[in-house]
Order: C-alpha cells, then structure tokens, then sequence
C-alpha cells in the first residue's frame, strides 16, 4: 500500500528502537525462569494427556508434584526422560509416578534422560510440522482469499451446536471461526479435558473441543471451496498449554497477548509473560497467525485518549513478538473501531487510526476489531455503526476483520445476527474494492493531522516505557487506565528460577532452526 | 383525540393507526428455503397471534435455516391501567448537590465498591458508573467528591468482595451483572445477599445490583435494595446511594 499519511519514518525507527529496549527490558527480566504452565505445556507435548479421578489434568499433577519434590526448576522433561530411561513402561506410567511426590523425589537423574525423549520430541515436532505443512497445501489449493478476512465468534457454550453455527457461517462467506472460551477460563490454571457441552458464554479451549471443530471446518471445505481459519485464544493462566494444544490440532489464529491477561484479567505480569514466550514460540513453529489484544484497551477507556497507547503497544508486541520467532506475516496486531458515533469527525479519527496502522505494520495481518462499547440496544443503529466499520476498514486495507453483531450487549449472537454481518461486511467489501486506491489525504487535513499526533503521543509513550520498563510501566498505569504491580495479580505463585542445567527440549529444538524452517 | 385519551385498558401496538396492532417480528425456522418454510413462518407467526402475516423476508442463511421478518397485525391486547411498576425512588438532584449533602450529612466520603461477580467477565456496565466518563453524557462515581468509588473490575469473587467490604467498611456495594447464561446471574447475586448476611454486614451496606437484565422488582426480591437497569446514569445511582445511606444512618433530613 502506498503511504498517505506522511509518517515520519525516522520517527517511526525510533519508536521501534525504543520498542526494541523495551522488549530487550523484558527478556533480561524473565529469561531465567520458567513456570507451571510452561512445564505442563513441555509434558504436553510429550504426550501427557488426560485427567485423574477427580478430573484434574495428569499434568497438573505431575507438575504440582515435581514443584512440591523440589525438582521442578529443572525442568519436567529432564524427570520424565529419567523415569522412561530407567525402565518405565511408556508415558502414562512415567507419569503416574511422577505425579507422586514421594516417587519424584526420589527419582534419580538418569544419564541418558535425553535419549529417552528424542522418540517423544520427535514425534510432536513432526505433527506440528506436518499441520503446517497440511494447512499451506489446503490453502494453496483454492484461489486467494479475498481481504479482509471476515472473522466470526460461535458462543452458544455447546460444541456441537457451535458447530451447526460454524458451518453455517462458513457457508455464508466467513473465512474465519473464533470459538469463544467459556467465561473466565483465562483465570483457570489448568486446562480442562474433553467436550463442552454446558459452557457459561463459550466452550472451554480443550482439545477436543478443537479437534472437533477442525474436523468440522475441514470437511465443509470441498463443498465451499475455500480453507477455513480456526481460531481460539491463548491468553490466561495457560498461554503456551493452549498455544500447545492448538498446534497439535491445526489451529490457524491464536489470540495471544500477554498485557489482555494483565490488564484485563489481573493475571501476574511476570508469570503471563514468561508464558507469553513459550507460547508465541509454538504458534511461530506451528506456522499460526498470533492476534494480539490491543482492541481491549478501548472497551474501557476513551477512544481518542487511548489512540497513541494502542499505538505503543502495537510497537512493544510486534518486539515481543519477533524475539519469540514469530515472523511479521505471523504478528495480527489488534485495535478496534471504538470511537463514540456522535462524536464530530469520530469517523475520521477511526480512519487515521487505521491508515496509520497499515502503514507502520506493513507486512502484518492487521486484526480490526468492531464497536462494543457504544452499541446501545438499538440494533439498526448498531448495524449502522457496523457499516461504517467495514468501510473503513476495506478503505485502509486491514486483514483481519472481526464482524460485527447487532446485538452486541445484548446476547450471544444468533444465527441470523451472524448471517446479517457477513452479508453486510460482503456486500461492503466488493461495494467499495478499490476505494482505497482511489482514496488520498489533504496534506494538512484532519486525518493526517490526527495520525501525525497518535504517533507523537505513541512516541512519547514508548520513550516513558523504554526508561522505566514494561513491569514499571504496568505498575504506574501506563496502559488503560488500570495499574498492575509486577507481583500483584494471579498466577505468580506459579513462576520459579530456572537451574542452571534446565532444560526444554522442544524450545531447544525450535530455537535451532530458523524460523518458518518447518515447512 | 389525542393518544392519552384514549382507551388505556386495551393496548395495542401502533403501526400508523390507533390499535391496528401491527407488528414486525424476526426469526430463524430451522427449514430449507422452500415454500414449506414460508408457509410454516406464517403459521408461526399466527400462532404468535399475527392476523394477516406478511412475510416480507424469506432468507436462506443456511442450507437448513431460513430467516424471516415478518409483518402482521397482532390481535392481543393489555390492560395498561393495570400495570404498577416499582422503580427505585431517586430524588432529583445533581452532582455538585450531592456532593454537597454527603459533605454535609456525613462529613466524609461513602465508600462505593463496584463490581462484575464470579464468571461475568464484563465490565461494560459497572464502568459506565464508575469511570469519571460515566455514561450518556453524565460523569461516573470515581468523578465524585463524595464518594470513594472503588471499581473492582470483573470477575471478583464474592468472597473477596464480602472480606473487602467488611475492611473497608464499605457504605454500599454496587454489582453488575451483564452477559447472563442458564440464569448464573441470579445464583452470583443471590450468593453475595447469603454472604453479606452470614458475615453480619448486610444490614450495614446498601446493595445495588444493575444490568441489562435486571429490573428494580427483580433485585428486591433477590435481597437487594435497588436494582437499575439499561440505561441508568451514574446520578440516578448517585442520588439513590445519597438517600438509602442516609435512611440507615438515620441522618436523612427532616423535611
């Protein structure tokens, strides 16, 4: 796209400079610990799976056990290589005795612990390359996907109705499938098994929950001729179990932002962003489009004074981002069309903003997300304002685009509220192809002006943060309103020092390949 | 003759003439478009007691669904002059008043803790009360001089806020609850009332509860003091906050 606004791209270099210390700030922090979720997510991926009589998640309790043994900050797999090396059955028996205190502790490290591991390793590492590999061959086998994708939530609480839902959907136009989490999952520190059928506002993200839904999707797909995206959402208590679990089951986006769980759901920020790591590393490797969460910051506070810390953020997680491994493709940096509708020139704010995200983050899938806070009931109108956001969002050419529902506020979407947004959103995209080539700023006009102060105000808020750092930064209210302490919120229990001898077989094998090897 | 003359005791919708009873409604049938569908949309409709339905829209969404708005004239009728409603009783004052009577009666701040419970992750309306934005145009609790607004955020649970509210000594506490699902609302507020009884506090602490689905009836009879739905300004709250801690302490005005 060619640019309108007349950023500064000096000024745009420094704000990714101090974007950069920023993240730099946060990997010197965090890089030598490790914490329960990570470790679940390592005995994950070697295939621990499944819940004990009382439905927690095998695990857990291998975990909580290795913690309370004191073995932990070595690292799970180093203890569960040493039980399969010094004769254990296979992995369910290794971590039946793991889950054991008694038995953990007195577990000797076993020499050829690693050895024992490299079937197990191997074995995920080539599943997730293979659904990376499958996905790019479903997708290079139909024509290009028209932009922006239109991206729709199921949210009935029920799988298998989601299903019916998705599919119809689908049918519809939607290329992409977000099935909302039960309420609250974020704030659980497990991940719970098998199918949701009774979830309050979403299933829960479990595995089966996605596979189901990957078999679903993936079977319409010859009827309609076009792959569909599978979306679920990382963020919690368990980002890099779930960013685990989707790349086994060929998740396509994930919503991953550690600051959402921080700020929205008061989860530690030193846990959320060690977890955040682990887990953007695996979508890196499982070729996944990452959406990050910066939409959110507007739900609760103002718009307009909000614009240049969406903006900062953007910067700091695309940072956050590149050191995980994920490449710019991969990165869909989130905002949202929030601005009040009676506001004079509110549209063009939501313009400026816009254009200048594209402009800044050219090779990234932008995720725009539509009006919540300022839909009032009156569903026609809240059409209307969904109109206005498709629009612009097709004249500044975003990727991702999150419909819309009229009855947003009201209750989870019906089957037709859904149809009427897609119907919409298409009639708009091809109503308006190639508005934004035809469409220029006045030099000195209230657009470019606008843009031109977001990113000043981004700039300066990036140059605060770059000194005092992220954690400072969160503690001090930096982002929306909403101060969080570095060991305040839940989850920080759940972090520990590494040993100088840890070890995380598959981060060890991600990090020497180059990304993006996989395929 | 103007609409308030006429007869109140038998409503009904008003399409452009006085009880022509039209009606648009809209729904999904689980059918294939077809002309079975339409026809099955107009005997829905009738049962509903649509005369004359009028399919306007026959949509199929789906290859099994099919979406309807329809028209008709709506045969049933209600009693308006037999409707009471309750609604919390709420002088009319407004911000800088009510400041000025809290200094006055109290001498100190009230302390307001606000909140969404347990699963309700949203914060849509408690904010709309407490941020210093407010809502429509009429500034929020946290704006106030007179109260120490406290939003919590979501998802709080009703524990915690019970223990909050007896440390902090808290004058009222304000719940939303926002998105509902098989009626999980319900049971958070109804936990909270047990809560605040069995921990002694509940005479002490004035309790709100808003949301979209909540109406002043409704909260009175789940043991609250008021309920507030869609729409409520932060100085309606305000001002009913003023009046029922004044009531409990005794320090209301003689009028």
């Amino acid at each position: 796209m060619t640019p309108k606004l007349g950023l500064p791209a000096e000024q745009i270099e420094r704000c990714r400079r101090y974007a950069r210390q920023v993240a730099e700030g946060v990997r010197r922090e965090t890089e030598s610990f490790t914490t329960v979720s990570t470790e679940r997510t390592v005995l994950r991926l070697l295939g621990v799976d499944g819940v004990d009589e009382q439905d927690a998640p095998i695990p857990n309790r291998v975990v909580e056990s290795l913690l309370q043994a004191d073995r932990l900050s070595r690292g799970a797999a180093v203890w569960m290589g040493s039980a399969l090396a010094g004769g254990d059955a296979g992995i369910a028996e290794a971590a039946r005795r793991l889950a054991n205190p008694a038995e953990a502790r007195s577990l000797k490290e076993h020499p050829r612990w690693r050895e024992a591991l490299v079937p197990l390793v191997e074995r995920s590492l080539s599943r997730i390359a293979g659904n990376r590999a499958e996905r790019e061959r479903r997708l290079a086998s139909h024509a290009p996907d028209e932009l922006p994708l239109l991206y729709a939530i199921v949210a009935t609480g029920n799988i298998f109705e989601d299903i019916v839902q998705a599919e119809a959907a689908a049918r519809a136009g939607a290329q992409c499938i977000a099935v909302i989490r039960s309420t609250a999952q974020s704030l659980l520190d497990h991940v719970p098994f098998g199918a949701t059928t009774a979830g309050f506002g979403g299933t829960y993200a479990t595995q089966e929950n996605f596979r189901l839904m990957r078999e679903a999707l993936d079977r319409i797909e010859p009827d309609i001729g076009r792959y569909v995206r599978l979306v679920n959402y990382c963020s919690g208590l368990c980002m890099p179990e779930i960013a685990a679990m989707g790349a086994l089951e060929r998740l396509d986006m994930m919503l991953n932002d550690a600051l959402y769980g921080i700020i929205f759901r008061d989860i530690n920020p030193f846990r959320t962003l060690i977890d955040q790591n682990f887990s953007r590393r695996i979508n890196a490797a499982a070729g996944v489009v990452i959406n990050t969460g910066e939409d959110n910051y507007l739900t609760t506070a103002d718009a307009v004074e909000q614009a240049p810390a969406v903006l900062a953020s953007q910067f700091i997680n695309e940072c956050l981002a590149l050191d995980a491994g994920l490449e710019r493709w991969q990165i869909g940096l989130g905002h949202a069309f929030e601005i009040d509708p009676n506001l004079e020139d509110g549209l063009l704010y939501e313009i400026a903003q816009a254009q200048a995200a594209r402009e800044i983050f050219p090779d990234s899938p932008l995720k725009y997300m539509p009006p919540t806070k300022h839909m009032t009931g009156n569903v026609l109108r809240g059409y209307q304002q969904n109109a206005l956001f498709v629009l612009t969002s097709v004249a500044t050419g975003q990727s991702i685009h999150l419909l819309g529902m009229l009855t947003e506020a009201l209750h989870t979407p019906l089957l037709s509220d859904r149809w009427l947004a897609i119907d919409q959103a298409k009639a708009i995209r091809i109503n308006a192809r190639n508005l934004a080539d035809e469409m220029e700023f006045r030099p000195n006009g209230r657009i470019v002006r606008r843009a031109h102060e977001v990113l000043e105000g981004a700039e300066r808020l990036l140059q605060h943060v770059a000194g005092i750092g992220l954690f400072e930064a969160l503690a001090t209210a930096a982002f929306a309103d909403t101060r969080r302490p570095r060991d305040g919120g839940r989850g920080r229990e759940g972090v520990l020092p590494r040993d100088p001898e840890y070890s995380n077989p598959f981060r060890e094998a991600w990090d020497h390949e180059p990304a993006g090897a996989a395929s | 003759m103007s609409a308030s003359q006429r007869d109140r005791t038998r409503i009904r919708p008003y399409g452009d003439k006085w009880n022509d009873g039209v009606v648009q409604v809209s729904f999904t049938l689980p059918l294939p478009h077809s002309g079975v569908a339409v026809e099955a949309a107009k005997r829905y409709a009738e049962k509903m007691g649509i005369r004359d339905p009028y399919v306007a829209l026959a949509q199929p969404v789906a290859p099994e669904f099919t979406f309807f708005i329809v028209y008709g004239k709506a045969v049933h009728e209600v009693d308006a002059t037999a409707i009471s409603t309750e609604e919390a009783a709420v002088p009319d004052l407004h911000r800088e008043q009510i400041d000025a009577e809290i200094a006055r009666r109290f001498g100190r701040r009230l302390v307001v803790l606000g909140c969404a419970l347990e699963s309700d992750a949203h914060t849509v309306g408690i904010d709309a009360i407490f941020n210093p934005k407010g809502f429509a145009g009429d500034y929020g609790l946290e704006r106030y001089a007179g109260f120490d607004a406290r939003n919590l955020g979501a998802q709080v649970p009703v524990e915690k806020l019970v223990r909050l509210a007896g440390e902090v000594k808290a004058d009222a506490i304000l719940v939303s609850a926002t998105v509902t699902q098989n009626e999980i609302h319900i049971k958070h507020l109804t936990d909270l009332v047990d809560m605040l009884e069995a921990e002694r506090l509940r005479d002490r602490v004035v309790l709100v509860a808003g949301g979209a689905r909540l109406d002043h009836a409704l909260a009175k009879e789940l043991g609250y003091d008021a309920g507030f739905g869609p729409g409520t300004t932060p100085g309606r709250v305000a001002a009913f906050l003023l009046e029922e801690v004044s009531r409990r302490h005794g320090t209301e005005e003689a009028k």
